[in-house]
């Protein structure tokens, strides 16, 4: 008995440490400056996912769609106790919007086959859109509750969950199955086990094509993974046409490198006279009082 | 009424109030409505809200599609994305804005995953342009714009292909306009398709919280960055804002590093605010954060970087250690004569 867990999570650049070398001169980003990061919300989703198992019983799958260099954040699952790891990947995801990634990942839930609860993050740094969560939810036909700030109550059959809201916060209750997305409040997630890090440091990957083995799907006898499995479109039986760019109804348009338009400034020498001379204009100004 | 020229607005209500962030985006809905030859409509979704959607007439909407419903009275995800789809799928608009609030952050992917349309999050300005997919030319589309990746970039999208082109907006970041007495609006009511066993949330408590802090209406902040975050500097800031009659304001990195809670913070994902002063200390100014207070009306800048980019929007910029030039500051008001 216990749970099926699943939890969705995305490698993402470190967009909160951007720095200079990060712009390319003709003011494109350079990718390969940004350092790649486990999604900061995934990690507190991936939390509540061990905690609940940890309370009901359970199985904790994670699943993340992107290029073969998202293994590592699956291995990062792994090294905190994640029960099992699917990498989707495949050239044919590349460029999809937040329609087309939570199509590939509603087929590779359905994959997955039996879950009860599917956490999320409420959102990825790197565009902060909060749409996947939701847009999974429609797409698998389920409830979905989102911006949890805590889940005060689980059990096998439902979940009670604190959910911020503008004017305060409300307390919702759901059965499974229901999509959940986490944000920063609800937890603070543990580190790596070293114990796991041993187990899993050199972990490989098993590509399944669409012949793959059954077998696969569930973890080795002995509890611990063998292999990161890989999935691609036909794997997950995806409609081609709704993957990656193809699937992706929004296209840029143009970007723009940021211009600062500089307004009229005055230097305020960092003098205490200068500085009561600023003081002094703004309350003739009647800006302070 | 043209298919796919009509805007129309996601209304929000908060315990029977319309929230703010609809009546911005209806207020913005009507330059949208005008370059696309349509007009500006709302669905609006609850129980006896009758009397408030008139409100919605003096912003300048003209048609509200109201679905009133016991059931509906409080909001849950499925419902309200089903009844949203459904009056989408009924009337057509070209444009559907949604506020950026939970709310609106909740339906909306929900609804355009069921129309697989377009949604981009967070926009801090739409237009109405044209764009040419591959010798197709879309003479009037909505251009979704929004700044991204660290907001080294503003970038533009656009979404031709599917109707409508829906995107969300936050609170403050698209302006009222005056309320027109003599606007109105004709309510049309829809009917409620929403079977019961489509309500599988149960709301057991909704608990409102008194905000501590309002940034919207402050005529004065005082915003502590990452370089005005240790306690020392912090409460320098805080004795300012104090002093001033001002608000504490934030930029977001103060919040994430958990130094202030996210109702100080200021920019595109926290609140935008044109307040008549505006202090920023110890801020880069990165877009993120220029896009919720650009518009103050005078902005003073301490920082230690010269080029940080926060000068380059500074009406004043003082070069200088924050503790040093807020002590300087905090001083010279006290003994102001
Ligand atoms: C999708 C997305 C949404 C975002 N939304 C927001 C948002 O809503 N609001 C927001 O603010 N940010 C937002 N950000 C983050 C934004 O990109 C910046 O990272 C953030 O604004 C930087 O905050 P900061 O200026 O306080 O910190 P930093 O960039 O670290 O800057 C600190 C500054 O302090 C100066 N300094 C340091 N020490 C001192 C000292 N002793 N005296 C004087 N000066 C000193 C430094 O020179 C530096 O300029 C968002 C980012 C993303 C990717
Ligand atoms: N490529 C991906 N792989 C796995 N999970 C994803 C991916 N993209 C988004 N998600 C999940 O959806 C959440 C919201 O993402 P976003 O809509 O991009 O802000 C993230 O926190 C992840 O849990």
């Amino acid at each position: 008995m216990g749970l099926n867990i699943i939890v969705t999570v995305k490698q993402v650049p470190d967009t909160h440490n951007i720095s200079g070398e990060a712009m390319k001169e003709d003011g494109t980003v350079n990718r390969a400056a940004l350092p790649a990061i486990f999604n900061p919300e995934d990690l507190n989703a991936l939390e509540e996912a061990l905690k609940i198992k940890e309370q009901v019983g359970g199985m904790v799958t994670c699943i993340s769609m992107g290029p073969p260099n998202a293994a590592e954040v699956l291995k990062e699952c792994l090294y905190r106790g994640a029960d099992d790891v699917i990498l989707v990947s495949d050239r044919r995801f590349a460029g999809a919007d937040t329609l087309a990634t939570s199509y590939a990942l509603k087929c590779a839930i359905e994959k997955v086959g039996d879950y009860d609860l599917v956490l999320c993050g409420r959102q990825a740094i790197d565009g902060d859109t909060a749409q996947v969560g939701p847009q999974i939810a429609e797409k698998l036909g389920i409830n979905q509750l989102t911006c949890i700030a805590a889940v005060t109550a689980v059990d096998e059959t439902s979940i009670t969950v604190r959910r911020s809201v503008e004017d305060g916060y409300e307390i919702v209750k759901s059965r499974y199955p229901v999509l959940l997305t986490v944000t920063a409040e609800a937890n603070e997630p543990r580190s790596a086990s070293a114990k796991k890090v041993m187990t899993y440091k050199n972990i490989g990957k098993e590509v399944c094509n669409s012949s793959y083995d059954e077998a696969y799907l569930t973890p080795g006898a002995c509890g611990v993974v063998s292999h990161i499995k890989e999935w691609n479109v036909e794997t997950i039986g995806a409609d081609p046409e709704r993957c990656g760019l193809s699937g992706s109804p929004t296209k840029v348009k143009k970007i723009q490198s940021v211009v600062l338009t500089a307004c009229e400034s005055k230097q305020v020498p960092n003098t205490d006279a200068g500085i009561a001379d600023l003081v002094h204009e703004l309350i003739e100004e009647n800006i302070i009082g | 009424m043209g298919t796919g020229k009509n805007v129309m607005v996601f209304i929000e209500t908060r315990h029977g109030k319309i929230a703010d962030v609809s009546l911005e985006l209806v207020s913005a809905a009507n330059g949208l409505a005008a370059s696309l030859g349509g007009s500006v409509e709302a669905v609006a979704i609850g129980y006896t809200l009758h009397k408030e959607l008139e409100t919605l007439g003096r912003y300048g909407c003209r048609r509200v599609y109201y679905t009133d419903d016991e059931r509906l009275a409080h909001f849950t995800s499925i419902p309200y994305a089903k009844t949203v789809v459904r009056v989408i799928r009924e009337h057509q608009p070209g444009v559907v804005l949604f506020g950026a609030t939970t709310m609106g952050r909740d339906v909306a992917p929900r609804v355009a995953s069921t129309l697989q349309c377009g949604l981009t999050a967070d926009c801090t300005d739409l237009q109405i342009g044209e764009h040419e997919i591959k010798d197709v030319r879309y003479e009037k589309t909505l251009m979704q714009i929004r700044p991204a990746f660290g907001g080294n970039i503003i970038a533009t999208i656009v979404s031709p292909e599917s109707t409508p082109s829906m995107a969300t907006v936050r609170e403050g970041v698209m302006k009222m306009i005056d309320p027109d007495p003599a606007g109105t609006v004709e309510i049309i009511q829809e009917p409620c398709q929403v079977a019961d066993d489509d309500f599988l949330t149960e709301i057991l408590e909704v608990v409102s919280e008194e905000k501590q802090v309002n940034l919207k209406a402050a005529q004065i902040i005082v915003s502590a960055g990452m370089g005005a975050s240790d306690p020392e500097a912090l409460e320098l800031v805080r004795d300012l804002a104090r002093l001033l009659g001002g608000e504490l304001g934030c930029s977001r990195p103060v919040v994430d590093s958990g130094v202030l809670v996210k109702d100080h913070q200021v920019g595109q994902t926290g609140t935008t605010v044109r307040p008549n002063l505006y202090i920023a200390c110890g801020i880069s100014g990165q877009i993120q954060h220029r896009a919720g207070m650009s518009e103050a009306k005078r902005i003073i800048a301490i920082n230690r970087d010269p080029q940080a980019p926060i000068f380059a929007i500074a009406h004043y910029g003082i070069v200088g250690d924050v503790k040093d030039v807020l002590t300087k500051m905090i001083k010279a008001y006290k003994t102001k004569a």
